[in-house]
Formats: C-alpha cells, structure tokens, sequence
C-alpha cells in the first residue's frame, strides 16, 4: 500500500498540543499506589484477573518449535493442581512460531499474538515490515505486536512514524494492532506521552511500553504516563485503547500495583484482559505461588510449578 | 471535549479489603496527669476532661485539666532546671540529649503514628509517612545546631532566652510539638508546651520519650487543657517567650496580651493560600497537586491550597480530572492503611466545615463532592469543591479548615496574581507551569511565606515557615526557627 493512500478519517494529531508531563510528579503519583494495601480477598481476584491478563511471552533467537509447543501447554494448562483457574490472555511468539502456536492452542480462547515490523529494533524498510505483518496474520496470529521507528520519531519525523503504523494496522486485517513504543528509547516522559498520541491517532488497538530487549523496559511511571494518554483519548473520542507493559514485570507484588495504577486512573471498564495486558514470562509463575500460598498458608518450592 | 458518555467509572468492581493498622501493641493509659518536672503529676484542682477518637466518638483516656496553680509549677520547674542543669551544660551535651528523643521518636515511630491517628483521625498512612518521620527530622536537625549557634549568627553572641511557653494546635500534634521543642532546646531554653485539648495523646507520649532520654527534670514541660490553660501561660511573668501555632483571632488575643511585655513571640496562623495552576503546566501532576493541597490530612493544614486559580483555558479538563480523582480518594477509618482522607478532628471543626458548605451554597455557588459513602459513627466531611464562586464569597475569603476547596479561573498572570494576593492571609502558595521564568517571577510577586513550584505542602525542618499579614509573625524551621529562641549581644 502506498502511504499517500492513508485513509482521510486518520489525521497526524498537532503533537505541540500534547500536556507536558512533570516526572517528579509523577514519580510521588507511583509511590502512592505501591503505598495502597491489597490484602485477603481482594488479592485472590486481583491475582486471578493478572493470571488472566498474561500475554505469556518467548522471544528469543534459540527459540524450538518445541518450546513454543510447551509454553502453549503451560498457557492452557497453568496449574491444574489448583482448580478454577483462567488462562492467560495470549501467547506471544516470532512470525515463524506463529503456525506451531496455533496448532498447539486450536480449540482454546488463547490469542496468538506475534511481533512484527523488524522486531525488535524496527530497522528495516516498510516494505519489509509489512510483509512481516502479512506473514504472522496469514499464520494465523490474531495480535501483532509492531515497534515504531524509534529514530524517526526521535529526529522529529512524526508523519513518517505515523503514516507507518497506519500501514501496518492495514495490513493487519483483523488481527488486534499492540504498537510498541519501546519506552526505554524515548529518554523522557514527555516523548512517551507524544509517542501514545501519535500511535492512538493512527488507529492502535493497544500500546504496549516495550519490547523487552532494551532497559530499562516497562516502569510505572512510564505505564502510567501512557494510561493518562489513553484516559484523554478516550475523553476526547469515545475510543477505548488498550495498554499493555512488557518487560521487568516478574513478581505478583509489582504486578498488583500495576493493577491499583490501572483502577485509579482508567476505572473498571479497563479491568479486563480485553484492555489490559502484561509482556511477560516469569509473572505466571510468581503469581501461582502467591495464590497457593493464599489458599494453603504456605509457600511452595518453586519446583512445584512448572517452568517452560 | 469531554461528554458525559465518555465518563470513567471507579465504583463497584474491583475494590480493597480493609487493611487496617493493629491497634495492640499501642498502650494508653485510663487517665493522664500533667507532666512537670520530670514526672506525671494530678492536676492540683482534680479536674479531668475526655480525649476522643474522631473515627469512632469513643472516649480514648480522661486528661488532665491544668489550672493557674499548675501552669505556676510547670513554669517554676522550668526555670528551675534553666538556672540548674540545663542551662550551666555544655552546649555539645545538651545535644545529645536532643539526638536522643529524636532516635525514641524514630524507635517508637509505630507507636506513636497510630496514637496520632487513634487521637486527631488523620489516616495512618499520613501519621507513618510524614508527620512521625518529620517529627524525628527536626529534633536531629535542630540537634545539630546545639553546640554551632555561634555559627548561626557569625560575629554575635546567641544568648537563651529563659523559658520558653508553647501553644500548639490539633492538625499535626506531635510534628508541631517537635517544631517548637527541638528549636527551644537546641538554644538552651527550657520549656511548658500545651497540646490542643482534642489531642494531647502524642504531646504525654513525648513526654514519657523525654523521661526515658534522662533529660533533668523541668527541662521540658507538658501540660494539658483548654483556652484558660493557654491563657494563663502566655501571661504568665516568669515566661520569656510566647511561640504559638493556632486560628488567626486568638494569635490577635496574644499579641494585645503581650503588647508592652518583654517577652518575644512568634506566631504561626491561619492561611487561604492561592494555588495557581497555568495552562501550560503538566495539567495531569497539577491536578495532584490540587488533592495533595486542599485534601491532605482532612484539609487541617493551615498552609493548604484552598483557593484554587486555574487558568481559562484548562479550566474544563482539570475540573473535570480533579472530579475524577475525587472519586479514587477513599474516605473512612483512619487506621487502614489505604484512606486517603480520615475523620474530621472534632465535632465542633465538623460543625464550621458545614456551616461554610452552606454559606457557599448560599452564596451561589456550586458545590460538588464525591460519591463515597461515609462511616455511620464519627465525625466525616466528603472532599467538596465550589465552582462558581468569586473573590467576594466568604468561601474564598475565610479560612474553612476543611476539605474544602475554592475554584476561580483566570485569563492573565496579572489577574491571578492581583487575586492571590488579595487576601488578609499570606502563609503559603503554588504555582503550576512549564516555564521557569514565570515560576521565578511569581514567586517574587506572591506575597506569602512558602511558595512552592509544581509541587505542594512539601516540609523540611532546614526549610523556614511562616506568614505574611495575619498569618502570623516570625519564622520556624531552618537557620531563621533559631533566631525565635535567642537574643543576640554582640
């Protein structure tokens, strides 16, 4: 497709516009919700709804096809020895594990979600970039995690980064679009806000903080500079976006304050894996000690819980 | 713009367990007596009066009620240990013992965070986070200064004044309590402090850190009661120095009482400060800086922001945010640790917050609160904002105390400024924006004693505090919280 063709009814928002964000502030906002004390019941649902909300991720080089089939295991079956657990939300691989994940999940309510667009730096050509999105939708992935051209948005070539994503949500079809803003690259909170503006514009399903491959990845600052964004976004349009940190997000404790952050900026609405996600592998595990040790008393040794 | 279908929904849903505080590790005695010369002491009339949990309306211990007779004995211990022990040590040693009551305070911080919310019904996580903590900082800060006043003041000679008589107020009990003693101490004085009568809890349980730090007897003082106890102190002769913190008419009181005295003072009074938000400013951080200006500790802050400025132009979105975030704060008992805004400190404050609810309503002006549901029992004010209201409301005017704030909307730095500054206050402000310049510029042209810059109700005991107008006279805190407690010769 070529970009003069990018639909009318999407327009580059004026970015000078955007509110400026003052990070101290925000820093004192963070500490508030790591301050806040979720006990006894609230703590089961909370971690039930984490569980839920996992986009159980592999994404490295030596990834085997074999892998991709245990992790697809793991997402189906979390840990049956505690009954009346969810799944995770979605399994996230590379385009080329895209057909092993969904023979390995058909028949499930799991979502395949598959970087794309040269992940994870994004240097590549849009050409290439959008052939790699076709390949992992074509495969049957039904989200696609993209990453922005970090060096176009930072030299200040906004339409360039935003006429891009819009070719990619194109090229998606039906596949749920997650755009990656790789926060760790962006150096202030004032570039993440622009950064969410310009990806909610071009038409982003979700954003999504990080690829995980650069540090630092996802923080609760930047997770909630991008919460705000999509607060105003939808004030101003009626459209509800998703958000998902990835990265860094490994213990139940972290996770929960994610999920007061999420409740006392974007209420309930938001509330479900449909809106929000957390990027990450070793979460599941922490959170399914917590929630046996909730309903047991003790903790378990971590050989009790399967690790794939 | 924002409709009314793109509304966020905070209620119902996911919501937190109660996370309260334990309460059994705290012991409070039945019944206090007055705390003179190193020892507790019954009040030489007998008379007792109730200390009250504000959560819950339950009596937490009888206190007693000091008469002339005991504020004759606290001021004659006083000056007994002045001309004794306290004031011939060396001024290295009398620091020791000011480090010392700051590392209890520090050791017993559990205690004492939960005594302070039990007593004023400010929620847990503020006595923990801040009040306990500040407390500790300004008895190591001015611990510090014991044996280096000729430092303070180079080229004089820093003399203690005497006894020193301290008056201090309900809002922040034990922090105002160390406020006035770490600084009298450091400079040689000795002391008689009364808490207020609705909280004297923190005030006798710092008497018992003082007994435990070894310091002699009739250094420091503590007796309780109401007005007529405060009154006979500051008119006592054998008091040198009058500090009190409290409402602006009874500082006027003081201050006639002791016009034609030789005794010094500082006042520290009532304010209505201006909190100035800028269209540019980082809207989203400025919104939180209107909760944590008027809400923080129920609105009983004198220096808090209770007169809201915000410029034309994003006076519909940070309206709109701040009614959201109203939303998420959570109300009710005081000893969980996820309130945000406990109880109100007395039925008589609850009474004047109410009377000015409807004084503004009366006034035109357009009240909203937040949706919480309250506890059924103690004494409990929803956060409230007033739009619509002008410099001529007495809601804008008058200090509430209460968690309660004023909004006005302005088109030019001129205007916001001439209003600022358009009151008999002048204790604190904020100013919101981007720029630096502008922070720079009305910070010189408020007139107030505190200014902060993209933040609020921020406190360091290296930092002085104090008003302009009737907000009171003279400075507490940092190298100028010295100069109240000494004369200086050359």
């Amino acid at each position: 497709m070529a970009l003069s063709a990018v639909k009318k009814s999407v327009r580059l928002p004026d970015l000078s516009n955007v509110p400026s964000v003052d990070e101290v502030g925000v820093d004192e906002r963070v500490a508030r919700f790591q301050s806040r004390s979720i006990k006894k019941s609230s703590k089961v649902e909370a971690l039930k709804l984490i569980l839920s909300m996992i986009d159980l991720t592999t994404l490295e080089g030596q990834d085997t096809p074999g892998k991709v089939r245990q992790l697809c295991q793991k997402a189906i079956h979390l840990h049956d020895a505690m009954p009346g657990l969810p799944h995770v939300a979605a399994v996230c691989v590379y385009p080329t594990m895209v057909s092993v994940a969904r023979k390995a999940l058909a028949g499930h309510d799991i979502n395949i979600a598959s970087v794309a667009t040269a992940f994870p730096s994004g240097m590549s050509t849009l050409q290439v970039k959008l052939d790699d999105t076709r390949m992992a939708v074509k495969a049957g992935a039904t989200e696609i995690d993209m990453v922005i051209s970090r060096g176009r948005f930072l030299a200040g070539d906004y339409r360039y980064v935003f006429d891009e994503i819009v070719a990619v949500k194109e090229a998606c079809g039906d596949a749920h679009l997650k755009v990656i803003l790789e926060t760790g690259e962006l150096g202030t909170l004032d570039q993440v806000r622009r950064a969410s503006v310009l990806a909610m514009h071009a038409g982003a399903d979700f954003i999504k903080t990080s690829t995980g491959k650069i540090q630092p990845a996802a923080t609760m600052q930047v997770t909630l500079t991008m919460l705000q964004a999509i607060r105003d976004f939808y004030r101003d349009t009626g459209k509800m976006i998703g958000m998902k940190p990835a990265g860094g997000i490994s213990t139940s404790k972290l996770a929960i304050h994610y999920l007061v952050m999420l409740h006392e900026t974007l209420g309930n609405a938001w509330m479900t894996p449909e809106w929000f996600r957390f990027g990450a592998s070793s979460l599941a595990n922490d959170v399914l000690m917590q929630l046996m040790k909730q309903s047991t008393g003790v903790y378990q040794s971590a050989d009790y819980f399967s690790k794939d | 713009m924002a409709t009314a279908e793109n509304k966020l929904a905070f209620d119902g849903g996911w919501g937190y367990d109660p996370a309260p505080e334990s309460t059994d590790h705290i012991e409070i005695k039945s019944r206090y007596g007055l705390f003179i010369n190193g020892e507790f002491v019954k009040p030489e009339m007998g008379k007792y009066f109730d200390t009250v949990n504000p959560a819950t309306e339950e009596r937490l211990s009888r206190i007693a009620d000091a008469s002339q007779a005991d504020v004759d004995k606290a001021v004659a211990a006083a000056r007994a240990a002045y001309r004794g022990p306290w004031g011939r040590m060396k001024p290295a040693e009398r620091g020791k013992y000011i480090y010392r009551i700051s590392r209890i305070i520090q050791e017993r911080a559990r205690e004492f965070s939960v005594i302070e919310s039990l007593d004023g019904g400010k929620p847990i996580r503020e006595s923990r986070d801040i009040d306990v903590p500040l407390a500790a900082a300004h008895f190591f800060y001015y611990a510090g200064w014991a044996d280096k006043l000729d430092y303070a003041f180079p080229g004089r000679r820093a003399k203690s004044l005497g006894v020193a008589g301290q008056i201090i107020p309900w809002n922040f009990p034990l922090l105002m309590a160390s406020w006035k003693i770490a600084p009298a101490l450091a400079c040689g004085n000795t002391v008689v402090l009364k808490p207020a009568e609705t909280t004297p809890l923190t005030a006798l349980k710092l008497a018992e850190v003082i007994a435990d730090a070894g310091l002699p007897p009739g250094v420091v003082n503590i007796v309780t009661g109401a007005g007529a106890t405060g009154a006979a102190i500051v008119e006592h002769p054998g008091v040198d120095k009058v500090a009190f913190t409290g409402s602006t008419n009874v500082g006027r009181m003081i201050q006639k009482k002791l016009a034609g005295t030789n005794k010094k003072y500082t006042l520290e009074l009532g304010g209505k400060a201006a909190n100035i938000i800028f269209a540019d400013a980082a809207i989203d951080q400025a919104v939180e800086g209107i909760v944590n200006g008027i809400f923080f500790n129920q609105g009983h802050v004198c220096c808090a922001g209770s007169r809201l400025f915000v410029q034309e132009s994003v006076a519909d979105e940070v309206i709109a945010k701040l009614k959201d975030r109203m939303e998420t704060l959570i109300v009710g008992d005081p000893m969980d640790k996820n309130t945000d805004i406990g109880a109100i400190n007395s039925s008589m404050q609850l009474e004047k917050i109410r009377s000015y609810l409807k004084i503004g309503k009366s006034e035109g002006g357009e009240m909203h609160q937040s949706s919480c549901s309250l506890p059924k029992k103690g004494y409990w004010c929803r956060p409230t904002i007033f739009t619509g209201v002008s410099q001529s409301s007495r809601v804008v005017q008058e200090e509430i105390f209460g968690p309660v704030l004023a909004i006005q909307t302005f088109r030019r730095y001129d205007e916001a400024l001439v209003k600022a500054n358009n009151t008999p206050y002048g204790l604190s402000g904020g100013i919101w924006t981007d720029k630096g310049s502008k922070i720079f510029k009305m910070t010189q042209d408020l007139r107030a004693g505190v200014v902060w810059a993209n933040t609020f109700n921020k406190f360091d005991p290296t930092s002085p505090f104090g008003g302009y107008k009737e907000s009171g006279v003279g400075r507490e805190g940092g190298l100028h919280g010295l100069d109240a407690y000494v004369k200086l010769g050359a």
